[in-house]
């Protein structure tokens, strides 16, 4: 073990059933020091810090601590914690039927009993001290998911721990909490601890931390101090090419030629997923999108227009025709196809077949008493297999034993199949290859050229501005702004993302 | 992948069909006079069937028919309806109500059809209450349901005012019995028509689809335009109607009701048939056909038990213990051990031989 | 205890809102004292006699403690319906182990713990360790003590054993809280044996579940069993302990109910179950998990039985009008634990 290092990790090896999550991983993180864990969805990070954190058992490799002789043996969250390593996850891990201040205790220190008052006091203590806003005593679940993220993070930082892992903790908090994190983050350096970043925010990364560790596909592509390597390298070694295969599709596409009949139009339109009423249209043969940063709101939008959820207010109109939308049928039969964002969650039926998951939308809307024949489903199925390239044994294999790309190909297919007027993209790119975005971006503006209205959702700025004729800015749930022609620039996008008030 | 899926498919057939030969082994080795059928004649002197496979045949289409319903509600749901037995009581208190009425003569007041209607409508509405506490109120089916099991036989009872009406026609005895003339006891032919009735309903509509979607990923299938909710609940209405048809055939086996033992435990017998049947317990992807043979692999082992003089007061231990065999040796992290070691015995015998 | 502690740690606490366990125990106890106050002011007849409150405890101490177990095992989010077997199972070994093999009262009594250990341990190794669904290994569980109970004796019978009798007729006299009868003469109110026992145990599980480590894992599996994992809970044996308590508390439950009755048989505590589980939902606990208190339980029995009590004291004394009540009396609280639920998200 290296001198002043906190942490090694050694040829951290790690399969699951068809995928080589880690292969060979090496990881050192020093003695106050606040390291980036980059790479794009699916690069291994997740797998690497669940190893790390007890949540997976890792297949081959070693784990050296400081102070231990031996290789740590971690295998439970227990474990992990004991030898002190704490975790913010991304997704909130704690308990929301606790108190804030059990969920800050819980799980820890030895002794059968607790001094609840104590505890309560302690832990308003802590809270006050990284100016929180919440109570000791108040039940998790009355907070809101910033706060909670902050509990989380509050958890970790009061155990005396050497290594912090703080992985995504950032994607729910506003600016000023952000600000807060970091603080608190430099504290912790100062005392030594040794912190594992995990962001998608490059601003942030190039904000706190001291080194960058990137992985791609499982394999480790290098360690970096952070003053060595730009932002461009960065992206280059995070995406494994340079830009040149993506420059292809860029261009000519940013001016939208259609004619000016709207397809699709909403006034007011209000969800109970608590956004703010917005107005919105879309015309033939235009791809436009909804950008802004996570949880402003642009999954929210598009779920209101497909009536995802429950709409609230508000009116449409399809090819200038008020219509009445209530339920996702009511918006598949005006010609509103919706790719969900969350793939796993709303988007694949995991054990039925790839046929029966292309055609499910089609087959809902022709009717539950005329069911496809098996030779129509077969046809179906076949021809958008072929004409997605998607890589499946067969069309009866479940689709959930498919690769994340294939999986996001197989509901574009299933959408496509019910020859919509106006598709609607929400994140189609996420968790996915690189080649299959790019195959996903062409396909998109063909089916603009072919007049198909497409609204398109991405957390990826330039993919946006490479497809898009047309963005729609949102901030804090509320549109705040609209972009097209020559403002469709990085920079006037997050200039307007972050608002007249951060200049 | 082809070969895979057809492995698959089979398995799951041939899972009750396993156990099927398994029982018939075990019987033909300790009495081959098991499998004897001889036909006699019965009180009415008519030719009939008799034999431990026709008591098989009989009174496991109690169960397949149920077990039909059931499958559906565990694909959809997730979860069992534990109260059929209840329901099956509620149902046969009704259909007397209907034919005999309180303090009747035994004389038919209704046409049988129209008392098994009233019980169809009866059924369904209760199905209909349950389906609506699960996919409405989103309470885990087998809570949801425990209403209906504690308060079902009481409202059995409640509805002939607990009297025990007795019907005193014979052709009510045949829907239990047997047809005269026609030697197979009648509930194997109801069976069969609820058979046939189930799988034109999945031929001709989507309702497999929509159930599957439903059962595996009710987002995702709402998204689609399925209504997730109606589903959950039309599949115990469907439920209510199998229950309609058993009770049915409990009443008109006795030619009356008691109504704390009419179909006790059957909705015990209605589950053991689908996870036999190789149905995930947790919903999703179902087998009507898997389902309905477990539910005669069930009975078989029932009859068997009864042969070697178990009391039925027993029997459910004995049960207990083939259900607990049966999710144990399911239960994925049970599978995921049983693959790990045979792969490190592979290993070892790799590393002896080379 | 909470109102102290909120009234101690300042204005700013006074904001705080209730949490979810606190809300349904105060409506059931609200609705607990409305139902009783009611029958005591408009039907009077015995509910104004101490000693009717006094019964219903003393014929629902095994219910009282069977559906401690059961809320335990609901706060983590798993369910047992096979308590009211194993209690008919314990009735019924003890009894045949009292009558038939002659043996001790002690001895009888270990029976009863062995028995509802071992339901509890096996139950709780398949649901924890095994991951397979609690309703249907309970439900197992549940058909296979009912058929145990046929095997070890089929006829019912009454244990003659003396001191089982005697510890049987034991009677702990209150004193001023007894009533005069219409001969004039005074007779005290009294509990029997398992009567205290169930006190006890609601007591020292309210405090465990509250005060300790074990107690403070059981809610938060029950929240959450991910994030408990990743808050450093040892999750499968919460689990397991919680299943192991519960049985536990069935075979305890099970020699009180046996104290009670004097007798085994097969059909005893037909749909105990199900009433320890209406206990529980009345008394507040959350069927989806994390949301429960033992107090509340103890409430949710006196509920139960009060219902029960006014049912048949206004004339619906018929034997079917028990199942339809309790039946009704869940529904409505399961709907409202719903609705409840479905506000908050």
């Amino acid at each position: 073990m290296k001198e002043n290092s906190v942490l090694e990790m050694r040829h951290i090896y790690k399969c699951f059933p068809g995928v080589r999550a880690l292969q060979g991983v090496d990881f050192t993180l020093g003695k106050g020091e606040i390291h980036a864990l980059m790479g794009e969805n699916g690069a291994g990070k997740s797998t690497l810090i669940k190893v790390l954190t007890g949540v997976y058992e890792k297949d081959e490799g070693e784990i050296y601590l400081d102070g231990l002789d031996k290789p740590a043996v971690i295998r439970s969250p227990q474990d992990a914690q004991r030898l002190g390593i704490s975790t913010v996850y991304q997704e909130i891990t704690l308990c929301p039927n606790l108190t804030v201040a059990e969920n800050m205790y819980i799980g820890r220190g030895t002794g059968r009993l607790t001094n609840w008052k104590q505890m309560n006091t302690d832990a308003d203590r802590i809270l006050t001290n990284l100016g929180i806003p919440a109570k000791a005593q108040q039940q998790l679940s009355d907070c809101s998911i910033a706060i909670q993220q902050m509990v989380a993070i509050a958890r970790a930082v009061d155990m005396d721990c050497k290594v912090l892992i703080l992985d995504e903790p950032t994607s729910s908090l506003d600016e000023s909490e952000v600000e807060k994190l970091f603080g608190l983050m430099r504290d912790l350096r100062a005392r030594g601890v040794g912190i594992i970043f995990v962001t998608h925010f490059l601003d942030q990364v190039y904000e706190v931390c001291d080194k960058i560790t990137v992985l791609r596909d499982g394999q480790l592509v290098g360690e970096y101090v952070i003053e060595e390597l730009p932002r461009v390298k960065l992206v280059a070694k995070m995406l494994g090419k340079e830009l040149d295969d993506m420059e292809e599709i860029k261009d000519e596409t940013n001016v939208y030629h259609g004619d000016d009949a709207y397809v699709f139009e909403a006034k007011g339109l209000q969800s109970e997923a608590g956004i703010k009423p917005f107005d919105f249209y879309i015309k033939k043969g235009e791809v436009n999108g909804f950008t802004g940063l996570l949880g402003s709101g642009r999954s929210e939008c598009v779920r209101a227009i497909f009536c995802a959820d429950k709409v609230t207010g508000g009116t449409v109109q399809m090819n200038g025709k008020p219509v009445k939308l209530t339920k996702p049928l009511d918006a598949m039969k005006n010609g509103i196809a919706y790719l969900p964002e969350d793939r796993k969650l709303d988007g694949i039926v995991g054990d039925l077949s790839v046929r029966e998951n292309i055609i499910l939308a089609a087959q809902v809307l022709k009717g539950f008493f005329k069911p496809f024949s098996r030779a129509e489903a077969n046809a179906f199925a076949d021809e958008y297999i072929k004409l997605l390239e998607i890589k499946t044994a067969s069309a009866d294999t479940p689709i959930k034993s498919l690769s994340g790309g294939n999986q996001q190909k197989v509901i574009l297919g299933r959408w496509l199949l019910t020859h919509p007027e106006y598709l609607i993209l929400d994140e189609p790119t996420r968790g996915i290859d690189i080649g299959t975005k790019i195959e996903i971006q062409k396909l998109v503006l063909k089916l603009a050229s072919e007049g198909m209205s497409v609204t398109f959702i991405s957390s990826e700025t330039d993919e946006m501005l490479r497809t898009c004729s047309r963005l729609v800015v949102m901030r804090d749930r509320r549109v705040v702004g609209e972009l097209s022609g020559f403002d469709l620039t990085q920079g006037k996008v997050m200039e307007t993302i972050a608002g007249g008030d951060a200049s | 992948m082809t070969l895979k899926k057809h492995i698959s498919v089979s398995k799951q057939i041939f899972i009750p069909i396993a156990a099927l030969v398994l029982l018939a082994v075990f019987n033909l080795l300790v009495d081959p006079a098991f499998f004897k059928i001889s036909l006699g004649h019965n009180s009415a002197g008519d030719p009939v069937l008799t034999g431990y496979l026709m008591t098989i045949l009989d009174y496991g289409s109690e169960v397949a028919i149920l077990a039909i319903g059931m499958t559906l509600v565990t694909a959809a749901s997730g979860g069992q309806d534990i109260s059929v037995g209840a329901a099956v009581a509620i149902a046969g208190s009704v259909i007397l109500r209907i034919l005999v009425g309180i303090g009747g003569d035994g004389s038919l007041r209704a046409p049988i059809f129209v008392g098994f209607l009233a019980a169809c409508v009866v059924s369904m509405l209760f199905g209909a209450f349950n389906g609506m506490l699960v996919a409405v109120f989103k309470i885990q089916p087998m809570v949801a349901t425990l209403i209906l099991y504690t308060a079902g036989r009481s409202i059995a009872a409640w509805i002939n005012n607990n009297e025990l009406p007795i019907v005193t026609d014979k052709s009510f005895t045949y829907f239990g019995g047997f047809i005269p003339g026609i030697p197979i006891p009648t509930p194997f032919f109801l069976a069969v028509v609820c058979i046939v009735a189930a799988l034109l309903a999945l031929k001709f509509t989507n309702l497999g689809l929509y159930t599957q979607a439903v059962g595996i990923n009710a987002s995702s299938s709402r998204l689609n335009g399925i209504n997730p909710v109606f589903i959950k609940w039309l599949s115990f209405v469907l439920l209510g109607l199998c229950v309609a048809v058993v009770g049915l055939i409990k009443t008109s086996r006795l030619s009356s009701i008691n109504y704390s033992v009419i179909a006790k435990d059957i909705e015990m017998d209605a589950i053991l048939a689908v996870a036999l049947g190789g149905n995930a317990l947790s919903g999703g992807k179902f087998n009507i056909m898997a389902s309905i043979m477990g539910a005669y692999v069930i009975q078989f082992l029932t009859t068997t038990l009864y042969k070697f003089n178990v009391s039925s007061d027993a029997l459910p231990a004995y049960k207990a213990v083939v259900v607990i065999l049966l999710v144990v040796i399911s239960s994925p992290t049970v599978k995921d051990k049983l693959i790990g070691l045979q792969k490190r015995m592979k290993q070892q015998k790799g590393g002896g031989q080379s | 205890m909470t109102k102290a502690q909120t009234a101690k740690s300042g204005p700013a606490s006074a904001k705080t809102k209730m949490t979810d366990t606190n809300l349904l125990l105060l409506i059931t106890v609200i609705v607990f004292i409305i139902m009783y106050a009611g029958a005591m002011l408009f039907l009077k007849k015995g509910f104004l006699k101490p000693q009717t409150f006094l019964n219903i405890l003393n014929a629902n101490s095994a219910l009282i403690i069977t559906s401690c177990g059961m809320s335990i095992v609901m706060i983590t989010g798993g369910i047992d319906i096979s308590v009211g077997g194993v209690v008919a199972l314990v009735s019924m070994s003890c009894a045949v182990y009292l009558d038939y093999q002659g043996g001790s009262v002690f001895g009888s009594l270990l029976i009863a713990l062995g028995i509802g250990l071992a339901f509890g341990a096996v139950q709780g190794f398949l649901v924890a360790y095994l991951d397979i669904q609690p309703f249907i290994v309970s439900l197992a569980g549940m058909f296979f003590a009912r058929g145990m109970t046929t095997i070890v004796h089929t006829a019912p019978f009454n244990v003659a054993n003396e001191a089982f009798v005697a510890l049987k007729g034991a009677r702990i006299l209150i004193p001023g809280l007894g009533t005069v009868t219409k001969a004039g003469k005074y007779v005290d109110a009294y509990v029997v044996l398992g009567v205290p026992v169930a006190l006890l145990i609601v007591v020292l599980l309210f405090l465990v579940l509250r005060f300790t480590k074990l107690g403070r894992s059981f809610y938060a599996v029950g929240g959450n069993r991910q994030s408990a994992l990743m808050l450093g809970i040892n999750v499968k044996r919460t689990r397991f302990l919680a299943h192991l308590l519960c049985g536990l508390l069935a075979g305890i439950g099970g020699y009180v109910y046996f104290l009670y009755v004097g007798s085994g048989s097969a059909s005893h505590a037909g749909g105990m179950e199900m009433n320890a589980i209406a206990s529980s939902i009345i008394g507040g606990t959350l069927l989806s998990g994390g949301v429960g208190n033992i107090f509340g339980t103890f409430v949710g029995v006196l509920s139960l039985n009060t219902i029960q009590n006014i049912v048949s004291s206004i004339g619906l004394d018929d034997a079917w009008w028990t199942g339809i009540t309790v039946a009704g009396m869940l529904c409505v609280f399961l709907i409202i634990q719903s609705v409840l639920l479905a506000r908050k998200r």
